[in-house]
């Protein structure tokens, strides 16, 4: 932000680093790895109630009394829980990405 | 009212104006009142995430939904647990490398434009004046019913209690408030939970044996169709969940209140383990209630069966444990109440009188002084509503909030991070189409109009059957973000590759500089 590249003077050239293969490289795969995941734990969710409304396969009973519904959302609590780990893993490793091109950046003449 | 239960309350008051008191003298600057100075390690602020998350409506909302209507009422569980992924997913970093305390910071990061703020100010005021207003309007019915004092003065009390946190103590207090609930509330499900089990003998396959024959519904309590008949309108519903949260301006602001990335990843990890198992437990909660309270005596308490936990913690654990989760369930609405305002206040004194009067020439004393006066407004604001709405029924100004954050809030927080050709006038047109036609979709559903008289706000045929309009004014918001964007001719790449750049790498000049 303006006020931010005021403060001591300095201005970052952001088209130099979004011009970056590596720059480029890792936007292309966080955002694959974001939105592939998205779509499949939003259509995980939105499979529940189009399954429960028009249709009866999820009233059978699975173990005992427990019908499988109740397996289901189970088994979106657990994908939730474990898609967040995945998350913040995956995260972390962008983040070393990250600092290397920024590191890049500064290597090749451009100043912070 | 027992002792026992005075008790509790005055403690939970005591403990929270220490607090408070603690924390006002650790906020002089803008950025302590709104982010707590972006102090809190990752353990604390997720705790504070779940304060913020698990409102009244998710403790004695969702307990008294699955009491009442089995699986059905257990879909708020589901929807609000993996709503969270689409925060994590998609807006929480981005908002947090491009933010500085509100959503408007956020897209003006793109568009440094007044209109564009003015709206995202607008769009947020509104959400929370109508999340706040339920909130107050529920709070004051549960504390009447509890303590046995006016709805009026109950109400006065709450909002008393939040203006005090948030004026003396801002987000500093507030997030402490939120830590302390969410460590009661979970202690008090835990126990309650435990309770529920151990009357079934520790067998989970037991209780749903038993549930089979607990309620008058049958075997169809454990299955999906007591409550929800209409395909459309679950889905609808289920839309508004998982979409809406992630547009809501209180949760938004949680992820400004840590140092970096990092903290906030961890603090996303305490928060999804601490609400995900609160979760689980609902279905403890409901089927403890309808098992050993039963659904007559739920619903002479309470019609919408929010006194279905604390009349579970009566029946299994006595005077004492009921006035502890009634002091709980008190302490989860001044939390929840407290992250509102604050919110509320951010987008008034920050966004439309800091950014937008003053164009951001303001000192900080100033900043400072604004926000209180802010907070005052808001709170004001919400508890003359409050008291106006005592015998409205409040629940569709929940559904209204949650479609307008989804509808309004979401497609331009997506289109702002993720769409090269966006501009002002798509973002502009994003959130007037996605608030406009919120708004429009619930004041001619069934919320409002119900040819029974008593029902509804009006007599009449509503005009769309959907009790939460979603499923259409979401895909609307994105439209209208679309079309107002290629009507525009104006673009500026080079802004966007810089957004692109500071959201994905995190960069700015504070991080480098040293």
């Amino acid at each position: 932000m303006a006020n931010n590249q005021a403060k001591k003077g300095v201005v970052i050239d952001y088209d130099a680093i979004a011009n970056q293969e590596s720059f480029k490289a890792l936007v292309r795969r966080k955002n694959s790895f974001l939105w592939s995941i998205t779509a499949i734990f939003l259509l995980a969710y939105m499979m529940l109630p189009i399954l429960t409304s028009y249709t009866e396969i999820l009233h059978q009973k699975a173990f005992g009394e427990i019908t499988w519904v109740w397996i289901y959302s189970a088994g979106l609590f657990i994908m939730t829980w474990g898609l967040c780990h995945l998350y913040v893993a995956k995260a972390n490793s962008f983040d070393k990405e990250a600092k290397a091109i920024i590191a890049e950046y500064e290597n090749g003449g451009g100043r912070l | 009212m027992s002792f026992t239960a005075i008790f509790f309350f005055v403690a939970i008051v005591g403990l929270t104006l220490v607090i408070t008191w603690w924390a006002s003298k650790r906020t002089s600057s803008a950025s302590d009142f709104y982010t707590a100075g972006g102090g809190l390690t990752g353990w604390q602020n997720g705790l504070a995430i779940a304060g913020d998350y698990l409102s009244a409506a998710s403790f004695l909302g969702i307990a008294g939904a699955v009491a009442l209507f089995g699986f059905d009422g257990f879909f708020f569980s589901i929807g609000y647990l993996v709503a969270y992924l689409v925060v994590l997913y998609i807006v929480a970093e981005p908002l947090r490398n491009l933010g500085k305390f509100t959503l408007a910071d956020m897209i003006t990061a793109r568009f440094n434009n007044a209109k564009v703020r003015g709206t995202a100010a607008l769009s947020t005021i509104t959400i929370v004046l109508f999340y706040m207003i339920a909130q107050l309007v529920g709070a004051g019915a549960l504390i009447q019913l509890l303590l046995g004092i006016d709805y009026w003065i109950a109400v006065l009390i709450v909002g008393f209690m939040m203006t005090t946190y948030v004026l003396f103590g801002g987000m500093t207090a507030t997030s402490w408030v939120q830590i302390i609930k969410a460590c009661l509330l979970m202690l008090g499900t835990v126990i309650i939970s435990f309770l529920v089990l151990k009357e079934f003998g520790f067998s989970i396959s037991t209780m749903f044996k038993e549930m089979t024959t607990a309620t008058d519904s049958g075997a169809a309590y454990l299955n999906p169709g007591l409550k929800y008949t209409d395909g459309l309108d679950t889905i609808s519903m289920l839309i508004a969940l998982v979409l809406g949260t992630a547009g809501l301006p209180h949760i938004l602001m949680r992820f400004f209140t840590v140092k970096d990335a990092q903290t906030a990843r961890s603090s996303v990890i305490w928060a999804t383990w601490i609400v995900g198992i609160f979760y689980v437990l609902t279905i403890f909660l409901g089927f403890g209630a309808a098992a050993f309270v039963g659904k007559e005596d739920i619903i002479a308490a309470n019609a919408a069966g929010n006194m279905a936990a604390p009349l579970l913690a009566e029946a299994l654990g006595g005077d004492i444990l009921f006035s502890f989760v009634c002091a709980v369930a008190f302490a989860t609405i001044l939390a929840v109440v407290a992250g509102l305002v604050l919110s509320g206040a951010s987008a008034l004194s920050h966004d439309i009188y800091g950014q937008i009067i003053k164009k951001g020439k303001i000192t900080e004393k100033e900043q400072v002084l604004a926000a209180r006066i802010g907070s005052i407004t808001i709170a004001v604001i919400s508890i003359l509503l409050a008291l106006g709405a005592q015998t409205l029924n409040v629940a569709f100004l929940v559904s209204l909030a949650f479609c307008i954050a989804g509808s309004a809030n979401l497609p331009v927080i997506i289109y702002t991070i993720y769409w090269k050709r966006f501009n002002t006038a798509g973002a502009v047109t994003a959130m007037l189409t996605g608030l406009i036609s919120a708004l429009v979709l619930v004041a001619i559903s069934p919320n409002v109009w119900n040819p029974v008289e008593g029902k509804a706000i009006f007599v009449g045929e509503p005009l769309i059957m959907l009790t939460n309009p979603a499923l259409i004014s979401v895909p609307l918001g994105f439209l209208g973000g679309f079309i107002g964007t290629l009507l525009s001719k104006e673009s500026d790449e080079s802004k966007y590759r810089e957004v692109d750049v500071k959201a994905n790498t995190g960069i700015s000049v504070q991080d480098v500089s040293h």
